[in-house]
């Protein structure tokens, strides 16, 4: 099943601070909901964990995340797949832009997913609405660790 | 008719323990050391197995074994087969896939069980089922049957995916007929997939006894013995007399629990491997993905006229969706449950049909409430409502001029119809309805700003599934006779066995009635036995609304060896001769005096024997039957719906609906209404509601009840139900069978309905509120001839 999600969220930093945070494993780790490993195994690839839960179906996703289109300090795309074992799988990519807006940087973000297995039954409903939780709760955390003086913040 | 004999609208039996909770499901069936089984299932639609890795799920907390395809190869547990052979034109046999119990090499649909982990609990066995790590290869997919010929190959032996390219019917006659028409109506059909939503899952446990080398399957199966012999024949589980199939209450069937599926095959197994009950029982999810789905047909069909209206020839081509593997009987569905109902109520001289059966991959599409009959009415009855509208004649009127009107009749498609009136039929449904009323009606509700329409559907079947020698010269693998042994135990009370499974039905009711009626005794002292293949020795389950037509016929027959036989007791105990006995009411006489015998007295005497020699008489009172129908039987009838539809919204209400039926002999009106009014809320959800959604990659995306839209009551008017009789002659009761009917009318009179309200044809099922806004939207013009 495909979903898309676009976004923004303005955040109060530099496109340079912005930037070198959404390289910092720390940071990514912090901020993706869920995320229990976040493991930098090459400069553009990592190997991550993350717990997800949507509705009645919860699992440990495993999965590669690597880094594409590096463009610094204007944006790169996010792509992954992860294996939930028997709840499905999941993959697909964000592109994330950064633009100069007030004084702090603009981040826009493009999102496409495929979903299989049990998670794609739940229906598009269902996960279309806790995926957008999912980005909302990444963002919201960036933003405050973006914000922070120093070192990552966790608000989730 | 006696307060509990045929006819009777007796209450029904069964229903007491049903509503009261006491009911015995397959999973009420607890078995000391039972261990739970959960499947592993494949989250691709199309993919390789690269490698199982069970280490990680083995070492999981109460794990009894954790077992895969590899093993059940290793262990030469055979394949499931599709039970009907289907040849192409050119004359080679289907392509029938291997379709293993648990994959080992590739997957063919999301749902697909790779492995099986069987632990103490049911929790413990999902947890470790979540262990089991799959190595998949993903390959592309393919979905759309129109697309299956050139998608991505399933199967090594189904080249473009094809499974048979069949026809049936005189192609140059129809040519030519068609070259002589003054008018051709064309239409696009699609019958879209459903999923069948009994409201219990699938459950199987199985038992294996080393003592006695022998296995024991509880299963949620409309026909345990049929599920034996194919997996004692084909898959190869152990010799028919060592394997015990119970089929125990059984909460709906609709079709979808005839087939043999993967997880019995399974348990079966994996019971004698771990030397422990194994009991599976399925999720609704998981329901949503493994159940035989229905339906599933992409079709042009054409029919072809002459100025006035008579029907010259039809013509249609149809490409059906088989799934990713051929379920038991799903060859025979789009074909000879299909192909032979295309002449309707019609006298129309040639029909012409091509069906092309094609692998996808989804969930197998196999038998489903109508079974191919519903969407061949709904083939022929939108052809004849869209003809008489572009015709400019009532759509009731062009019906009667092409009714058939003398029997028998033979159509061009097989089928030889017996009895009938259709004329009958649609004369009472169009009082019933108040069709003359009908024009007021569209203008009030045209003041309110609703479109009004009113549709028909006067469709046929062939029930009374089946004579044998038909069916066997057909390609299916088995008879479908039925068999009943009727046994009166010393007391007088009796029990009848039989090979036909309830689900639903009301057979402990209904059978009764049959029994109290002949033998003139109270219907509570008589119990129907079914579902075990230790008890009943054979018998063919129920589906295609065969359980009256055939099961009752048996039932009728070992009755007449009952009463032949009690004769012969009587005349003993009545020192008179055996042609002198006359048996009524259940007071055996002397004829010309007042010597008389009761039920109860001559059933004893049978037991105790001391009113006869050995070498005279055989004691006992015990008689089987096994009884072959002549022929199909043909219930058809009217039904008419009436539809307002908001031009704002396109929200369907369905403000009437009438049905009248000709079910032949009714033993019990109260239970045949009650079938009638099921029937039609599954035609509705079909029409209105319901729709399997596949995307393009597999992924089922309505594999919810929160996707998948289900009637509720408040989608249903009040139905206005009716009868018409004529008789069957095919059977000694003249049943011609209802459990099917309402599914197999109501589409076709739903979208004739909608399609009359908002003047558009082009009108796909399910004709939600957002389809029939668009179709408002469009509002292109009747397709001209």
């Amino acid at each position: 099943m495909a979903m898309t999600m676009t976004g923004e969220v303005q955040l109060p930093a530099s496109r340079e601070v912005v930037w070198a945070k959404l390289n910092d494993p720390e940071v990514l780790k912090a901020c993706i909901p869920g995320c229990e490993e976040l493991n930098k195994t090459s400069d553009t690839e990592f190997q991550a964990v993350a717990i997800t839960k949507i509705g009645p179906v919860k699992a440990r996703f495993k999965g590669k995340v690597h880094l594409t289109d590096l463009n610094p300090p204007n944006g790169y795309k996010i792509s992954g797949e992860g294996d939930g074992g028997v709840a499905g799988f999941a993959k697909g990519g964000a592109t994330v832009a950064l633009s100069e807006k007030d004084g702090g940087t603009l981040l826009t973000y493009n999102v496409e997913a495929q979903i299989g297995g049990k998670l794609a039954q739940l229906g598009q409903r269902l996960v279309n609405g806790a995926a957008k939780k999912v980005a909302d709760d990444f963002f919201r955390n960036f933003a405050a660790t973006v914000a922070a003086p120093e070192g990552p913040v966790v608000a989730v | 008719m006696s307060a509990t004999g045929i006819g009777a609208a007796v209450r029904r039996k069964e229903d007491l323990r049903f509503i009261t909770g006491k009911g015995k499901y397959t999973d009420d069936v607890v078995r000391p050391g039972e261990t739970r089984a959960v499947f592993v299932r494949s989250p691709h639609a199309h993919a390789k197995i690269n490698s199982i890795d069970v280490s990680a799920a083995r070492k999981m907390p109460g794990v009894v074994d954790v077992l895969t395809g590899k093993d059940l190869a290793t262990d030469k547990i055979g394949n499931l087969i599709c039970g009907w052979m289907i040849h192409s034109k050119d004359g080679t046999p289907m392509k029938m896939a291997p379709h293993p119990a648990l994959a080992a090499d590739k997957v063919c649909h999301v749902g697909d069980a790779v492995a099986v982990v069987i632990a103490e609990t049911q929790a413990q066995a999902r947890d470790a089922a979540e262990k089991v790590k799959v190595d998949y290869q993903v390959m592309p997919a393919v979905v759309d049957p129109g697309k299956a010929k050139s998608g991505p190959q399933i199967h090594d032996v189904a080249p473009k995916n094809t499974i048979y390219e069949w026809s049936l019917g005189d192609a140059k006659a129809v040519d030519a007929a068609f070259a002589l028409a003054k008018h051709v109506t064309k239409l696009d059909i699609v019958n879209n997939r459903l999923v069948p939503n009994a409201i219990e899952p699938r459950v199987a446990l199985a038992e294996y006894d080393a003592g006695t080398d022998q296995l024991t399957l509880w299963n949620t199966t409309q026909n345990p013995h049929v599920s034996r012999l194919v997996i004692a024949a084909f898959v190869g589980m152990a010799p028919e007399h060592k394997l015990r199939v119970i089929a125990p209450d059984v909460g709906g069937g609709f079709g979808s629990k005839i087939f043999i599926y993967p997880e019995e095959v399974v348990c079966l197994w994996a019971a004698r491997k771990v030397g422990r009950p194994v009991k599976w029982t399925a999720d609704r999810s998981e329901s949503f993905v493994t159940d035989a789905h229905g339906r599933d047909h992409v079709t042009h069909a054409e029919l072809a006229l002459d100025a006035s209206g008579k029907m010259l020839a039809m013509r249609v081509k149809t490409i059906a969706n088989l799934g990713a593997y051929m379920s038991t009987f799903s060859s025979s569905v789009p074909t000879y449950l299909y192909a032979t109902l295309l002449s309707g109520q019609y006298d129309i001289p040639q029909i012409y049909c091509e069906v092309d059966a094609v692998y996808t991959n989804t969930v197998p599409v196999d038998a489903y409430r109508g079974a191919g009959r519903p969407e061949a009415t709904f083939v022929v009855e939108r052809l004849v409502e869209v003809a008489a509208r572009q015709m400019d004649i009532d759509p009731a009127d062009l019906r009667k001029r092409n009714f058939i009107k003398s029997f028998p009749h033979q159509t061009p498609v097989i089928m030889a119809y017996d009895a009938g009136d259709y004329n009958a039929s649609l004369k009472k449904a169009l009082e019933l309805a108040d069709v003359k009323g009908f024009n007021k009606r569209k203008r009030d509700a045209a003041r309110d700003g609703k479109l009004r329409g009113l549709g028909y559907s006067t469709y046929i079947e062939a029930c009374g599934i089946a004579p044998s020698q038909a069916v066997g010269s057909l390609g299916c693998g088995v008879g479908l006779w039925e068999s009943a042994e009727v046994r009166v135990n010393p007391t007088g009370s009796v029990e009848v066995l039989t090979g036909t499974h309830a689900h639903g039905q009301g057979h402990e009711t209904t059978f009764a009635q049959l029994v109290s009626e002949r033998l003139g005794i109270p219907f509570e002292n008589v119990s129907i036995v079914h579902g075990d293949t230790d008890k009943v020795q054979f018998g063919m389950g129920t589906y295609g609304s065969r359980s009256g037509a055939v099961g009752m016929s048996a039932i009728v027959k070992a009755l007449d060896k009952i009463e032949a036989k009690a004769k012969k007791v009587a005349a003993h105990m009545l020192e008179a001769a055996e042609g002198d006995i006359e048996f009524k009411d259940g007071k055996f006489t002397v004829a010309g005096t007042d010597k008389s015998a009761a039920w109860g007295d001559v059933s004893l005497n049978a037991y105790i024997a001391h009113k006869f020699a050995g070498q005279e008489l055989e004691p006992g009172l015990k008689e089987t039957s096994f009884y072959d129908p002549t022929n199909f039987t043909f219930p058809a009838g009217c039904h008419i719906c009436e539809v307002e539809v908001d031009r704002d919204t396109g929200k369907t209400e369905i403000v009437n609906w009438t049905a009248v039926d000709d079910f032949g002999t009714v033993i019990n009106p109260m239970i045949v209404e009650g079938q009638v009014h099921g029937g039609i809320a599954q035609g509705i959800g079909q029409a209105l509601l319901e729709g399997a959604v596949y995307d393009k990659d597999g992924q089922l995306v309505t594999g919810s009840l929160m996707d998948y839209c289900m009637p509720h009551a408040h989608d249903l008017p009040s139905f206005q139900v009716g009868l018409t009789e004529t008789k069957s002659p095919s059977n000694p009761l003249g049943i011609k069978g209802c459990g099917e009917a309402g599914a197999i009318a109501a589409p076709a009179a739903v979208i004739n309905a909608i399609t009359d309200a908002i003047g558009n044809e082009e009108l796909g099922m399910p004709a939600t509120a957002q389809t029939v806004w668009a179709a408002l939207k469009r509002g292109q013009p009747r397709q001209a001839a």
